[in-house]
């Protein structure tokens, strides 16, 4: 599409941009894609839509603040770019349009500090965890809360799993066929520990020695994809620094950190260590990929058989391009069953900080994805993305039928270690 | 705020846009050569609310267009400048679906694709297959009689519409067609199809499904010319075969649809011919060892067989991704949509491959070849002062160069906006005033999609945003 951008003006990432919306021939093959254009149906609220506002901001035509309200709006779900023929970089267009357009926006004072809020406490477990306690104790105030105060408290889970730190060092058991660095994620470390214990399980059994880096931090992608470009530069140079070791391969469970730290690149376009973040990003693999290519070894029935769904996190599937991976390793297990969720493509409305933000849009698509796993007639629900898990794992049990919601490596390792995969008496006769 | 539009804000308390950053993401459809800010958009949600936003543009004496999803490639969903958007996107329902009278009534904003997916459950499905048909709706489909890879077979929406009741320029109701196939008296709805919104909207439709069918044979055979493919065509057809699709991609749209979607097509191919064969089990077993002869003796240096339904699906995809991913080879591209008899497809190939070369821009050929339906892609770059004009005169060349050969300036991509000068072309001074009566006898105003199929009937509308002089505050628009 034809443009009058002058990237010269905007800074390292008008070029992006301005490639962005050069390859957007306005189809339309992304308005099936959009979970916003599902729900609301109208043109600005679709990807095209949004192209175009952010061409003419660019361009000077409009103002922000008239566009403002439809950019927002956006998940960063992706899934435009998988539906999109002719290529559009949409997320690199998105993510560098919030970081261009924040500085210059007006907020008001209280979504100022309920931003400062969100940023200063999920990348933060310690923080997070202390947030999450106060934030259960504040439950019986929620009626007298703002709207906007609501949806964090309704995600909260029942009550936060303990924790212990990670080992610096996990050795592999037997012969060590690989060694690598694992991104402990943030809010996962607080909302479901487990994960990363299970990760480390799995790795060790299958000849792979961990290392976690004591002094990485959040991998910025909340930041990032809020618009926030000096805070996650803050956090991404601080994970350069502390995966610089010799690993060959830098390990994520989270579908949302895996494509942030592949998003280096973007964020350090223009800055001293773009190389350096080239040569991270390239390094990075999502947990299943790296276990298929490895080879599993050989793992043990179920107990009894289970009929699985497999959820795809947006930032595995549409991000990251992982479909197959996640799901030959569960068909590895013998006695699963996997089944695929109608509409599997569209997001499930977590998205990062989105649902706390857009409470509304995140609700209807929570609802619609929750609906589509029942009417598989799982009995469990697997994915690999804490955001996801957190969004499936309320709406299933807000429409009252709370089937089990898992991390693909959990399944694994229940697998592995012998264990019930899920509680007894499934919820789904 | 006007009185007429404070008149509008009270028919549509819930479905208004009026807002810059609203209007703005609705002033182009996939065109985009071409742009104009409507004044507002209205999405009614009944036949009663369309009819009362055509009524307030008659009173009010506004120009308007329906719009479903703006995927129009001649820009015939394009707003009229200063006039009103009726998007239809939320009357998007399945009204009703008789499996035993085989047939859907849906709205007018009901996606393409979705009939089929709604009928598969009884083994039925709507034939007509245009690449957008994940997207488009099917008012748009009836607006512009649209086509697909399937029309040599089954022919074009036009066959597949039974009825339709639609709200006429006045704001009048009119029900047109039935639900059989036999009708009497004129052919109302036949004039109605294709007729690229100027003689009203339709509000609920009701289309033909067809059984499935039982098996498919599809075939991908690569060639060392163009040309060769062309003829590969016109043996298949003279060997007495009838396909359900015959399909030629040239090595630059094989180029494009291999990047964006990896469908497995020979990349060094010069020229790809995909045909598929579709019936009973019996029938297309017997058929295939038949074009299996024709193939062989056609030339093709590499024949493929799709061995599973997702192998068949993958050759689709790319084929059907091949207009947008052409946005990966060229910044600017103009989809030219032209209609040849299919034993001049070699020449007409040929000819353009000329054309390509003294106009010095390179161009990509999608085609319906069994129906000698050609998609010349015009690859330029608009920022190079004077590419755009000089694809814009190319694509009028291959235009007249159809209409020479004794075809037709569009094929299904509809005359809209971009071919409104081409008209001339194909139809007499006496045939296009024959056709302007009709018009006018349905709507004296022209208010209906004004300024489109008719030659010079408005000013072409900025195609670049604000006119200077707008920008700088000296003039506006309201």
């Amino acid at each position: 599409m034809q443009h009058r951008i002058d990237p010269e003006k905007i800074g390292p990432q008008g070029e992006v941009m301005a490639h962005a919306i050069e390859a957007c021939v306005h189809c339309g093959f992304c308005l099936p894609a959009c979970p916003t254009y599902q729900v609301l149906g109208e043109e600005m609220d679709s990807p095209r839509g949004r192209i175009f506002l952010m061409k003419e901001v660019l361009e000077g035509n409009l103002s922000l603040e008239e566009a403002q309200p439809y950019i927002d709006k956006c998940l960063g779900c992706l899934g435009c770019v998988t539906a999109c023929p002719s290529g559009v970089p949409y997320g690199e267009l998105i993510t560098s349009f919030r970081a261009y357009s924040e500085p210059k926006r007006w907020r008001s004072p209280f979504q100022k500090v309920f931003r400062l809020g969100l940023q200063e406490t999920l990348p933060y477990p310690a923080r997070f965890r202390a947030a999450a306690v106060l934030g259960r104790l504040a439950r019986p105030l929620k009626p007298l809360l703002p709207p906007a105060l609501r949806a964090p408290l309704e995600l909260l889970p029942e009550a936060l799993p303990p924790t212990k730190p990670l080992p610096a060092l996990t050795p592999a058991e037997g012969p060590r066929r690989s060694r690598v660095a694992l991104l402990a994620g943030c809010a996962q470390q607080v909302l479901q520990p487990g994960f990363n214990w299970a990760t480390l399980r799995v790795l060790a059994r299958n000849g792979v020695e961990v290392v976690v880096p004591q002094n990485q931090v959040c991998c910025g992608a909340l930041a990032l994809h809020t618009g926030e470009r000096a805070r996650a530069l803050h956090l991404a140079r601080k994970n350069l620094e502390a995966f610089a070791g010799d690993y060959d391969t830098i390990l994520t469970n989270a579908a949302g950190c895996g494509s942030g730290l592949k998003e280096y690149p973007l964020l350090f376009r223009g800055e001293p260590e773009q190389d350096q973040a080239q040569r991270l990003a390239e390094k990075v693999k999502d947990i299943s990929v790296f276990l298929v290519e490895l080879g599993l070894k050989e793992v043990p029935p179920l107990p009894h058989p289970l009929r699985v769904a497999y959820h795809d996190a947006c930032h595995l599937a549409h991000a990251q391009g992982v479909r197959n991976e996640p799901r030959q390793l569960l068909r590895s297990i013998p006695g699963v069953e996997l089944v695929e969720i109608p509409e599997g493509e569209l997001c499930c409305g977590s998205a990062g900080t989105y649902n706390l933000e857009q409470p509304h849009i995140a609700a209807a698509l929570g609802e619609r994805k929750a609906r589509n796993i029942l009417a598989t007639g799982a009995q469990a629900v697997v994915t690999g993305n804490i955001g996801c898990f957190a969004q499936i794992e309320a709406h299933l049990k807000k429409l009252g039928r709370p089937i089990p919601v898992l991390h693909t490596i959990e399944l694994l390792d229940r697998a592995y270690t012998g264990q019930a995969p899920v509680p007894a008496a499934p919820a789904d006769p | 705020m006007t009185p007429a539009l404070r008149e509008l804000e009270a028919l549509f308390p819930r479905g208004l846009l009026r807002q810059p950053g609203e209007l703005v993401a609705y002033e182009s459809d996939a065109l985009t050569a071409f742009r104009a800010r409507p004044l507002a958009v209205v999405l009614p949600e009944s036949h009663e609310e369309v009819a009362a936003a055509v009524r307030w543009c008659q009173k009010h004496r506004i120009p308007y267009v329906a719009r479903g999803s703006g995927t129009s490639l001649s820009g015939g969903s394009l707003p009229v400048e200063g006039g009103l958007v009726i998007g239809l996107n939320r009357m998007n329902k399945l009204l009703r679906l008789d499996p035993k009278e085989r047939i859907a009534v849906v709205q007018p904003g009901f996606i393409n694709l979705q009939v089929s997916l709604a009928a598969a459950p009884y083994s039925l499905y709507y034939a007509p297959d245009p690449s957008s048909q994940p997207v488009s709706t099917i008012g748009g489909n009836l607006a512009f009689n649209s086509g697909g890879a399937h029309c040599l077979k089954y022919g074009m929406t036009s066959n597949h519409v039974l009825g339709a009741r639609v709200v006429l320029p006045d704001g009048e109701t009119a029900l047109l067609g039935s639900e059989s196939l036999e009708g009497i008296g004129p052919d109302w709805l036949g004039l109605f199809v294709g007729s690229e919104g100027l003689l009203g909207i339709a509000t609920e439709v009701t289309l033909r499904l067809l059984p499935r069918p039982e098996a498919y044979h599809t075939v991908l055979a690569a060639y060392d010319t163009l040309e060769k493919a062309g003829e590969a065509v016109a043996a298949v057809v003279a060997s007495g075969l009838l396909p359900g699709a015959m399909e030629i991609m040239d090595s630059l749209a094989i180029e494009a649809a291999e990047a964006a979607v990896g469908a497995g097509y020979p990349r060094e191919a010069r020229a790809l011919l995909i045909v598929e064969l579709e019936g009973e089990t019996p029938q297309v077993e017997a058929e295939a060892r038949h074009l299996e002869r024709v193939i062989r003796d056609s030339g093709a240096y590499e024949v493929r067989v799709a061995q599973s339904e997702a192998e068949r699906m993958k050759i689709w995809k790319g084929r059907k991704a091949a207009f947008s991913a052409v946005g990966r080879l060229s910044p600017d591209y103009i989809v030219q949509d032209g209609v040849v008899p299919r034993s001049k497809l070699g020449q007409a190939l040929a000819e353009i491959e000329r054309l390509s070369e003294r106009y010095g821009l390179r161009v990509a050929n999608v085609f319906h070849a069994g129906d000698g339906n050609l998609h010349p892609l015009i690859l330029y770059n608009g920022r190079v002062a004077g590419e755009l004009e000089r694809a814009e005169e190319l694509a009028g060349e291959i235009l007249k160069l159809c209409v020479a050969l004794g075809g037709s300036i569009t094929g299904e991509h509809g005359v809209g906006m971009e071919k409104r000068a081409y008209m001339p072309v194909m139809f007499t001074p006496a045939d296009l005033e024959a056709m302007r009566r009709i018009r006018r006898a349905i709507d004296p105003l022209e208010l209906a999609n004004r300024g489109k199929m008719f030659p010079g009937s408005e000013a072409k509308p900025l195609s670049h945003g604000p006119h200077p002089l707008e920008k700088a505050g000296v003039i506006a628009r309201e």
